[in-house]
């Protein structure tokens, strides 16, 4: 049963969403996919509204991850915030630093140095590489397919992670990126352990493509499974993935090119039936175009210092403004907003959490479809709670 | 779609079933508690305070400057200064941590502590075994228990701490430099003053 | 020698009973023999859950359990008797009755169905002529057990779980019993001792079982498919999904009664592993005609675990079926197939012995097969895409 075959009755007003009118028989079935779900990515509550199966409105009810983290960076300096930013999506700490550190550096108009620029690429697009791993293996695990496809993303990860832990002490909470460059510097013994990780990887992503992408139960679940317009996708503010999986061609790496992003040639694979299915492969694909540019990062790294001399880490206070700093999270646009007053804490803190935003077209899509796949089109907006609660 | 991709699929998961018998990659598993993997030399869990010498109250390298104090975000430092001086490594009196207390519950690693100290006194340990049972004041860590030599920061962090001991080292020796210098400043300005007064 | 070691089991049965009046002797062996099986398939059972936690761990590149004595082996007692010290919740508002006789029904009618297993040369507990009838009224009761359990719960997602898994079963049921059918019309006999010796023969070494015939392989697949749905297992598991909404219709067990469910559900997959073994695969019969030393109930039970380990196979791999997805391939796509396959059945039959059968039997099938498959692939616009990159 398609979205198209069932009534949508649109109300007036931009901002409700469409709800179907039922039959008009038979009771409905009001249940709350309730904060703990092993599905639900996290502590996120679902209020769905059935009729038999299908799904008649969706109400997302968040706040249960909140950690007051944009009042907590207000109390302290610049530099304690940035341990905090890796908690924000805590699967991809390195990006979050990296988001902030670009829009305190824009605040005070700091210089980042070469190296340092090549060891953000390499960090990042490393941690777009698990983020995508492990989401796609969520999705699959979602399905059914007990965890296999699961365990193998995770077999990957903890190489890209064990990397992350020698070079900056940590798996997760990096900490690492700083304003003016990076914390530290990776010695040619990690750049080489780093060049042989990458040597190893596609050659996981032949293998798990193989495992699903020409398995008929996969695409006969995902296939035609919440689709979202491309014009509703713009209008809704949606980035990252999910937008390039609905067609639209908008990669933040593309249109700003921060950083060094430029110097390098990889594609933005575009998805043309907007479905579950696109969402998945689309990422499938950046994991390879990831591949492409660490490995001409890796070989091209120059030398040189990885933090500038000039820069100051203690003791900031930027003169009264404001920046907006944003880069292509892997879960879409990440950015964050300072207004500063001359103090040594910012006066505004606002992150702009692209998991939560995205999260908002999560009604329209499941609309008209099965209670079995609201899980798989709540796992293909990829979201991460602590990102969209802070 | 003729069953193709489900058979290809079964295969994939074959192959990892007899390969984890035999391929290292397959099989990932590390039993712990009775196998371990090392730890990484850059690995971080939480700070320590580091002394030089045998006596850790005497070689103590925090002057109580308060610094990672202030710097810490979660604000879990407690610092009390002490109302005397005693002499640090180069000789000069400085100001010692009369209660220098961790909070390990709060303390969420993030290195910052490490990286403001202008006296190499505080550095990141690597055991994580640390749960007790004691709710209240057990991860409480006080100077004394803080406290490790510097044998053994070598002995965790051996390149980072060669590093440290040879800042600390030219430090000294500029230091001695300038005394000897001075010294030889002062006598000669003695020489002088008493040679213009003899 | 060979011979004692292949009828070891009758020879035992035969001189236990000789201690009892003649007049008690067959009540007594049937006594006995029940009284094995009810002893035995459980003992398979705890063996068979630690067999698939270990085999989906190395699928899944870790070790499965290892701290419970030597490699795990002892994980099934700790589970049993965690099983049978918890709390038995029974919901307040709970039919009780029904609650109470559910997982009674279920393992009940599952352990039925072993009476008429051929599990060796002369090793089956009733000789019936209409055995593969009897087994399958029994195995239709379970359904009757599942839907007890959801009805007697007063949750509305037991329900709903219970509805569902009953939908599919009766479904696959239908598919199960065509595809047995042909079976029958080759060997004409419902009696499943008849059909076991009826692929007893060998030719150039290579045996006659069923499965090796283009009629009988279809017939095998789609009864494994048909199989893997009525025991609720991946990819069929919708109605006991963990990471679906309804946890299906054993939520409201606990303790014991929970882990009658986990034994009626495996102890229902030997049991249809073990007729479809008897069915296609040649029951005890040795696969070489040099390999008909060994003990024929070696040859079954090898043939029931190799059937288990399949099952775990396909669970380590295939993601799930959606509620309706399931309910059309049944419908949709496998019973056209099981009613082709006794219209080929026909045939072979009918165009004597020879090379021709064999061309036209397999032609058809294999048209058919790929014909509906791209059908319903074109219809719905499912298949393999190519992805574009922007400019």
């Amino acid at each position: 049963m398609s979205q198209a075959e069932t009534k949508i009755d649109k109300p007036e007003g931009w901002n409700r969403p469409a709800a179907i009118v039922p039959d008009g028989e038979g009771e409905m079935l009001e249940i709350s996919m309730g904060p703990h779900h092993p599905s639900t990515h996290g502590v996120f509550r679902m209020d769905v509204t059935l009729d038999g199966e299908r799904v008649v409105r969706l109400k997302p009810v968040l706040g249960y991850m909140h950690r007051n983290h944009e009042k907590i960076a207000e109390g302290i300096s610049y530099l304690a915030s940035m341990p905090y930013t890796d908690r924000l999506d805590y699967m991809c700490s390195l990006t979050n630093n990296w988001a902030y550190a670009l829009a305190v550096e824009k605040l005070i108009g700091q210089e980042v140095p070469e190296r340092a620029e090549y060891l953000r690429v390499i960090l990042g697009e490393l941690t777009r590489f698990q983020n995508h791993a492990s989401s796609i293996g969520f999705l699959i695990q979602e399905m059914g397919a007990s965890g296999t496809p699961l365990m193998y993303a995770f077999r990957e990860r903890e190489k890209i992670l064990d990397l992350f832990e020698e070079l900056t002490g940590a798996r997760m909470m990096v900490n690492y990126m700083r304003f003016g460059g990076c914390r530290v510097d990776a010695s040619p013994a990690w750049l080489d352990k780093a060049r042989k990780v990458v040597a190893d990887l596609p050659r996981f992503v032949d293998e798990f493509e193989r495992l699903l992408c020409s398995n008929e139960i996969l695409m006969a679940r995902t296939q035609g499974v919440g689709v979202l317009r491309p014009e509703l996708a713009i209008n809704a503010g949606v980035t990252g993935p999910m937008l390039r999986a609905s067609g639209v061609n908008y990669d933040v790496r593309k249109v700003d090119g921060y950083g060094i992003y430029n110097r390098f040639d990889f594609r933005v694979p575009l998805g043309d039936h907007w479905d579950v299915y696109d969402r998945f492969m689309v990422r499938l694909l950046e994991m390879r175009e990831s591949l492409k540019i660490l490995e001409v990062a890796l070989k091209e790294i120059p030398g040189g210092p990885v933090m500038d001399p000039k820069a100051r880490i203690r003791g900031l206070r930027p003169k009264p403004g404001e920046a907006y700093g944003r880069i292509e999270s892997p879960k879409g646009e990440l950015g964050f907003y300072l207004i500063s007053d001359s103090g040594p804490n910012p006066y505004r803190y606002r992150v702009r959490p692209p998991s939560l935003i995205n999260l908002t077209i999560l009604e329209d899509m499941c609309l008209g479809h099965d209670v079995a796949d609201v899980v798989l089109i709540f796992g293909s907006v990829d979201i991460i709670l602590g990102e969209v609660d802070r | 779609m003729l069953g193709e991709g489900i058979l290809k699929g079964l295969a994939e998961t074959a192959r990892n079933f007899f390969g984890s018998y035999f391929c290292a990659e397959r099989m990932t598993t590390v039993e712990y508690p009775e196998q371990r993997i090392a730890p990484f030399e850059a690995a971080r869990t939480f700070p320590f305070l580091v002394y030089d010498g045998a006596d850790w109250q005497a070689g103590l390298r925090c002057v109580s400057c308060q610094i990672c104090e202030k710097e810490c975000p979660p604000k879990c430092i407690f610092i009390e200064k002490s109302k005397d001086k005693k002499p640090d490594a180069l000789g000069k009196p400085q100001f010692y941590p009369v209660r220098f207390e961790i909070d390990i519950s709060v303390c969420m690693s993030c290195q910052i502590c490490v990286e403001v100290c202008p006296f190499e006194a505080i550095k990141m340990n690597t055991k994580f075994e640390l749960s007790t049972e004691d709710r209240f004041g057990g991860l409480l860590l006080n100077r004394e228990q803080l406290a490790k030599s510097n044998q053994y920061y070598h002995q965790i962090h051996a390149t980072e701490a060669a590093e440290v001991d040879a800042r600390l080292a030219a430090e000294k020796a500029k230091f001695d430099a300038k005394a000897k210098g001075a010294d030889v400043a002062k006598a000669a300005s003695d020489a002088a003053a008493t040679g213009e007064g003899a | 020698m060979i011979e004692t070691a292949d009828q070891i089991f009758v020879l035992l049965l035969h001189w236990l009973v000789s201690f009892l009046p003649a007049s008690w002797q067959s009540v007594a062996s049937a006594v006995l023999c029940a009284a094995a099986i009810v002893c035995f398939f459980p003992a398979l059972f705890a063996f068979t859950v630690w067999l698939e936690r270990k085999g989906l761990g190395r699928m899944q590149n870790r070790l499965g359990p290892n701290r419970v004595g030597p490699f795990g082996l002892l994980q099934p007692i700790a589970d049993g008797i965690k099983s049978l010290t918890k709390e038995d919740i029974v919901p307040l508002s709970a039919d009780a009755a029904v609650h109470f006789l559910a997982p009674v029904v279920l393992v009940v009618t599952v352990f039925m169905g072993f009476a008429v297993l051929p599990m060796g040369r002369n090793m089956v507990l009733v000789d019936l002529d209409a055995g593969l009838l009897f087994y399958f009224a029994m195995g239709a009761s379970t359904e009757l057990a599942v839907f007890m359990a959801g009805w007697s719960s007063r949750n509305k997602y037991s329900l709903l779980g219970a509805m569902r898994a009953v939908a599919q079963m009766i479904s696959y049921e239908v598919v199960l019993l065509l595809s047995s059918v042909v079976v029958v019309m080759i060997t004409g006999s419902l009696s499943l001792t008849r059909i076991v010796e009826a692929q007893n023969h060998y030719t150039w070494g290579l045996p006659h079982w069923y499965i090796f015939t283009p009629w009988g392989l279809a017939g095998f697949v789609m009864y494994a498919i048909a199989a893997t749905a009525e025991t609720n297992r991946s990819p069929f598991d919708l109605p006991e999904g963990e990471s679906e909404l309804v946890a299906g219709y054993h939520t409201e067990y606990s303790g014991f009664k929970f882990a009658l469910f986990f034994l009626g559900e495996y102890v229902a997959m030997f049991s249809i592993s073990g007729l479809g073994t008897t069915l296609f695969l040649g029951g005890w019969s040795a696969p070489f005609s040099f390999l008909t030393w060994v003990p024929s109930w070696i040859w079954f039970f090898s043939k029931l675990m190799l059937s288990i380990f399949v099952f775990i196979w396909l669970r380590g791999t295939l993601p799930r079926l959606r509620q309706d997805q399931l309910m059309n391939f049944a419908w949709k796509f496998v019973l056209p197939m099981c009613l082709l396959n006794l219209l080929v059945t026909g045939l072979w039959r009918f165009l004597g012995d020879g090379w021709l059968r064999w061309v036209v039997c397999s032609a058809i099938l294999l048209l058919a097969y790929v014909g509906i498959a791209l059908g319903e692939q074109r219809r719905k616009h499912i298949g393999p895409r190519s992805y574009r990159y922007a400019e």
